[in-house]
């Protein structure tokens, strides 16, 4: 769905979106690096398990929310990509308690 | 403009006043609320949800035994909203907890109880204290910290969504053909030989019978009718979670979870005689503080709002109603717990209010135990 204009100069990092390796440029955030890889819904509701994606793109809307690095509800769009980062479809509401104790710095 | 007459006209169209026009309405009664627009206060928009019996009373068991009429009622009150409005209010009874960090906090619980159990027949409560095994059986879910000792736990409390069940009251209220109006608010109010003549910018409105029910705006109209209405304003504030998959089946006087998976946290408790409302970073660290005491990992659930909110208090905690000696006709009724009393204020205030006198079971709420000579 979504093209990126030819950037041949830019740099780039290596990150995973839903378990897929690809590469994207060092100012993307997650949630843009979710619609380069076509994921479509890159959520489902809560409420009523309806996908969602980004919409706003700009920290307003709430729809964007991922698991980042194993960290739940993490708003895409305002969090920019780092080298070997875990991009994941978040489904539902996250759990109370998820991962270790090192997670929990965000 | 002609005079709108109606047979009885409600001031206030939050929680209090709108059960009790509908009860009113629902047997007989030509009703008209009267309003403020979406800019008034209305602690009906920004409370817990909580309908709960377990601490209520100390010190007044009429009161215990009112709320547990109300905590009765309230299932057959939620299935008539949905049923008149199309809009469930989420009412839900399987009991609630007040959790207890530390054994001085569960002995001093455990006094309490047992106090309020003194005062009144055992049936009213039937709150009983649970140690921490009991607790955690009740939410599988959850890893409590290592202070929770244990909780209390009162098998006739529970909940409802507070937005839900005023916008469910307020569909009931047209379905039964209330003229609601947020358009005219009482300025002022007199009595006329047959009834009371309310003065409104929408015009005026002629009433048989009037019932103040105007939450923080009741206390000068009452003044000009003979009526009482004391209110000692307290703030509130609560802090609300990003959604979590459901862990919390069971309310607690501190903590509970929504049927959208949001998590609720509260309150605070500070005196505002100014009727300010604004709500601080440090209240919310103090909340979060508890909580993560309570359950550690909440501190790792994100925080998307917090807000704070004017309870509607009495000097001593407990419901007002009287009726006016000097303008027969005229009622007053605040309170604090609004959602939890609305059952009982659609059915057995309702009636109290048709009737020609209020019955003596309701003597105990009149504002003359306030009056320091009288109650020597
Ligand atoms: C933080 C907090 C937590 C709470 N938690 C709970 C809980 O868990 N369970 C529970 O049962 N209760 C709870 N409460 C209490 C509950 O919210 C109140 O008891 C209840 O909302 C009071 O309803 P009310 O209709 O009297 O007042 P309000 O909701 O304040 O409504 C009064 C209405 O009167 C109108 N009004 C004012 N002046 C006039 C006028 N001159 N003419 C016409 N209309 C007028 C206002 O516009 C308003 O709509 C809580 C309260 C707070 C603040
Ligand atoms: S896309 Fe709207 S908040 Fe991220």
């Amino acid at each position: 769905m979504f093209r990126k204009l030819p950037d041949p100069a830019c740099a780039t990092v290596a990150v995973t979106v839903d378990g897929q390796a690809m590469r994207v440029a060092t100012h993307e955030t997650a949630a843009s690096a979710a619609l380069l890889a076509a994921m479509g819904a890159t959520r489902t509701s809560p409420v009523n398990g309806e996908p969602r994606a980004p919409f706003c793109m700009m920290g307003v809307c709430y729809d964007c929310l991922m698991v980042i690095d194993g960290v739940p509800s993490r708003q895409a769009c305002l969090v920019p990509v780092r080298d070997g980062m875990r991009i994941e479809r978040q489904a539902g509401a996250r759990a109370l308690a998820f991962g270790s104790a090192e997670t929990a710095d965000v | 403009m002609a005079e709108a007459s109606f047979d009885f006209v409600v001031v206030g169209g939050g929680v209090v006043g709108s059960s009790i026009g509908l009860g009113l309405a629902r047997r007989g009664a030509r009703v008209a609320i009267l309003d403020q627009g979406d800019t008034a206060l209305r602690s009906s928009r920004v409370n817990f949800g909580l309908v709960w019996l377990q601490s209520k009373g100390d010190g007044m068991p009429e009161y215990g035994r009112w709320t547990r009429r109300s905590a009765d009622l309230w299932t057959e009150f939620a299935a008539y909203l949905q049923d008149l409005s199309g809009i469930d209010p989420e009412h839900e009874q399987k009991g609630g907890i007040a959790f207890c960090l530390g054994e001085a906090e569960f002995e001093h619980r455990r006094n309490t109880i047992q106090r309020m159990h003194n005062q009144v027949e055992p049936w009213v409560y039937e709150t009983r204290m649970i140690d921490r095994k009991a607790v955690e059986a009740l939410y599988p879910g959850v890893r409590f910290g290592p202070e929770m000792v244990g909780a209390s736990f009162g098998p006739h409390d529970g909940v409802t969504n507070p937005l839900r069940l005023l916008q469910s009251l307020h569909g009931a209220l047209k379905r039964v053909g209330i003229a609601y109006r947020p358009d005219a608010p009482a300025q002022a109010i007199q009595s006329d030989g047959g009834g009371f003549v309310i003065d409104t910018p929408a015009g005026p409105f002629r009433a048989g019978k009037v019932v103040l029910a105007a939450g923080h705006g009741t206390t000068g109209l009452a003044a000009t009718l003979g009526l009482e209405a004391p209110i000692v304003p307290e703030r509130g504030q609560l802090i609300i979670t990003e959604r979590v998959a459901p862990i919390l089946p069971i309310p607690a006087s501190g903590v509970r979870q929504t049927r959208d998976g949001t998590i609720m946290i509260g309150t605070t408790h500070e005196a505002a005689p100014d009727l300010t409302t604004r709500a601080t970073t440090a209240n919310a660290v103090h909340i979060a503080e508890r909580i993560v005491r309570l359950i550690p990992d909440m501190a790792r659930v994100k925080m998307v709002r917090t807000w704070l909110g004017l309870r509607v208090l009495s000097p001593d905690g407990f419901p007002v109603y009287m009726e006016s000696e000097t303008h027969p006709g005229a009622y007053v009724a605040i309170c604090h717990s609004g959602n939890t009393l609305a059952a009982v204020h659609a059915n057995d205030l309702a009636e109290a209010f048709l009737a020609h006198r209020l019955p003596d079971t309701l003597a105990p709420f009149h504002p003359r135990r306030f009056h320091v000579s009288q109650a020597a």
